[in-house]
């Protein structure tokens, strides 16, 4: 009865000691944090979205706030997927010894495919997850994201050009991305990632202007838990893959709600920002939240919200 | 860096919309002057950048300007009260580099840095002056404690209602100095960079996500490649960067 809670989750065959990843985007390539903490008691995390061709990015001011959380418009800043092989996975070996997430970014099909063969090779990865809130530079910059032909599209051309399992990375600005996470598993995805920001704005009164330079950018952090919450909950319904669950979370309590809603595993983003010990905190105050609300094995609650 | 809970000491009105508030609490992870704390405020989400503008092992002193909501909740804050900061943040301005005579040029929100920056020159035995600029004489602030320094401090105000009349540029002119570090804004840097006749440092601002190098919220490209305001800088050496022409 008083033996330690089971914080143990299994991901495609990844065993993870716990379900906390950090989220991508907002974890660099891991080590700026290993100087913070011992980044090795997470469950994985998910590096900084990955292109085939370095990128600057767009122009700054790329971050704005709002009440309850903040944006972004970085424009996937990266040092492209050569470099990140060379020189960041050998520099992360050495902080971190298990199996990171492989945030994958791309304009074309062809780009997604390239730099998931690439990435196909490294032994240090352990399962891709490919972003398709991307524009489509061959479809009028339309997103992957936002129609189920592309989304499909992207998964099978993915899936023929590695091994790992692959998680697609669903977009909230889709209008029914319970759809898009169907025709994702149709195509053989292997789980699915939701969700990614939502875009918004902010205009300064004072100048006239929107606050960043790129006008608009992804809005995370806490305001969005509950839309992200209501997501994951409708696509566990339409959908028999694992999903990585994210959207504004917290705290211990807001992981066990997105597991509740269906999420096998949570990432979590703009909190580790603001709160660099963030996920140190969920990951040392799980065991208490679980026996709180009576769970001995976190693994068991998956879509607990759906029973009855 | 570090995160630990600071005690508010005090925290007073200097100058026009611009305030001195001293903390204590653990300043370990600081090592240079330019460096910055980021600031949790209750209610905001995103924390606020502010250079220290001294400190010693027992706490700091930041001087910031009311320019918004944050600073303007900032400036309520009362004696006692707790706040959350990031310590130790960014590289600094590198003392190394003045040579025997340095200038300090600073605009505005820039000068607060430039009272740690002029202390530990002093202290490692170089000769200081320092020009710093403002619109108004309303507006000055840390012309004693740099004067109480041992720095030779000249003032200037655009309006001319204290100090020199113009701009930092016209008063740099006429002085010799073995480096130069600068911190203020970007038409000041403009017009500095066509005024100077050494190498220095500049100080960049920009709004940021993380302040520790993790978001690439505030990305610059510079000579070497991009690089992370917050973590690479906010310190860059005048070689290192590109000049862009001001949009329209
Ligand atoms: C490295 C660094 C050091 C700084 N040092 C000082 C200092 O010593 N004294 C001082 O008065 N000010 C300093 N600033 C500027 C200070 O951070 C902003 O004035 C402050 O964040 C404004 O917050 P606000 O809520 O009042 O304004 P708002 O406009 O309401 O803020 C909205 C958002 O924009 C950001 N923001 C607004 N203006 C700036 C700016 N100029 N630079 C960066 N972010 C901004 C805020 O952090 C916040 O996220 C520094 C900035 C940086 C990057
Ligand atoms: C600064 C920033 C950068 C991000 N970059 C990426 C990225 O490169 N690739 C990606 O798939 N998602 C990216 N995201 C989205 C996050 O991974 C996450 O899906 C989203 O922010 C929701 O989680 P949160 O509310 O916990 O932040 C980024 C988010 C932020 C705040
Ligand atoms: S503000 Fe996040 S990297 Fe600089």
């Amino acid at each position: 009865m008083n033996e330690a809670p089971n914080m143990k989750i299994d991901l495609c065959g990844l065993e993870l000691d716990n379900p906390i990843i950090p989220a991508s985007g907002t974890f660099g390539y891991g080590y700026e944090f290993a100087e913070l903490y011992d980044i090795n008691i997470l469950g994985s995390f998910s590096f900084k979205g990955t292109t085939f061709e370095p990128r600057f990015g767009n122009p700054t001011p790329r971050i704005a706030e709002c009440p309850g959380g903040m944006l972004n418009s970085i424009g996937l800043q990266n040092p492209g997927v050569h470099a990140v092989i060379e020189n960041e996975l050998p520099k992360l070996k050495k902080c971190f010894a298990k199996k990171v997430i492989a945030n994958v970014g791309g304009f074309s099909v062809e780009e997604y495919a390239k730099t998931a063969q690439l990435l196909d090779e490294c032994e240090q990865v352990g399962l891709i997850e490919v972003n398709i809130s991307c524009p489509n530079v061959h479809n009028g910059g339309m997103s992957f994201g936002t129609s189920c032909e592309a989304a499909a599209e992207v998964t099978r051309a993915v899936k023929r050009a590695t091994t790992k399992p692959v998680f697609m990375k669903l977009s909230p600005n889709a209008a029914d991305i319970a759809a898009i996470a169907k025709a994702c598993e149709d195509a053989g995805a292997d789980g699915i990632s939701m969700i990614n920001t939502l875009l918004g704005m902010r205009i300064d009164p004072k100048t006239r202007k929107p606050v960043m330079a790129n006008k608009m950018g992804g809005y995370s952090g806490p305001g969005v838990f509950p839309v992200a919450l209501r997501m994951v909950y409708q696509v566990y319904e339409k959908v028999g893959i694992p999903i990585i669950g994210m959207g504004g979370i917290s705290s211990a309590k807001d992981v066990i709600e997105m597991m509740l809603a269906g999420a096998t595993a949570v990432q979590i983003g703009a909190a580790n920002l603001t709160e660099p010990f963030i996920c140190r905190d969920i990951i040392n105050e799980l065991p208490y939240t679980m026996r709180k609300y009576g769970i001995n094995d976190l693994k068991e609650i998956i879509g607990g919200a759906h029973n009855g | 860096m570090k995160q630990s809970v600071f005690t508010i000491e005090s925290n007073d009105r200097i100058a026009e919309n611009t305030f001195r508030m001293a903390l204590t609490g653990d300043t370990s992870a600081f090592t240079r002057p330019g460096q910055f704390a980021n600031i949790k405020l209750d209610g905001f989400y995103l924390r606020r950048p502010i250079s220290v503008c001294d400190y010693n092992a027992n706490g700091l002193i930041l001087i910031y300007k009311t320019v918004g909501e944050g600073t303007e909740y900032m400036s309520q804050l009362l004696p006692g009260g707790k706040l959350d900061l990031l310590t130790g943040l960014g590289n600094g301005f590198d003392t190394a580099l003045s040579g025997e005579n340095p200038l300090l040029i600073a605009g505005g929100g820039g000068v607060p840095p430039m009272v740690k920056l002029a202390k530990t020159l002093i202290a490692e035995g170089k000769k200081v002056t320092a020009v710093i600029g403002f619109n108004k004489a309303s507006e000055v602030y840390c012309e004693d404690a740099l004067k109480k320094l041992g720095v030779n401090v000249f003032v200037t105000t655009a309006d001319g209602s204290y100090g020199v009349k113009g701009f930092v540029t016209d008063v740099m002119k006429s002085l010799d100095y073995s480096f130069f570090y600068t911190c203020g804004p970007l038409p000041m840097y403009r017009a500095i960079r066509k005024t100077v006749r050494t190498e220095g440092q500049y100080s960049f601002e920009e709004r940021m996500g993380c302040g520790f190098g993790a978001c690439m919220g505030c990305s610059i490209k510079t000579r070497s490649g991009a690089k992370r305001i917050c973590k690479d800088g906010p310190v860059f050496d005048s070689a290192e960067i590109i000049w862009e022409e001001p949009k329209k």
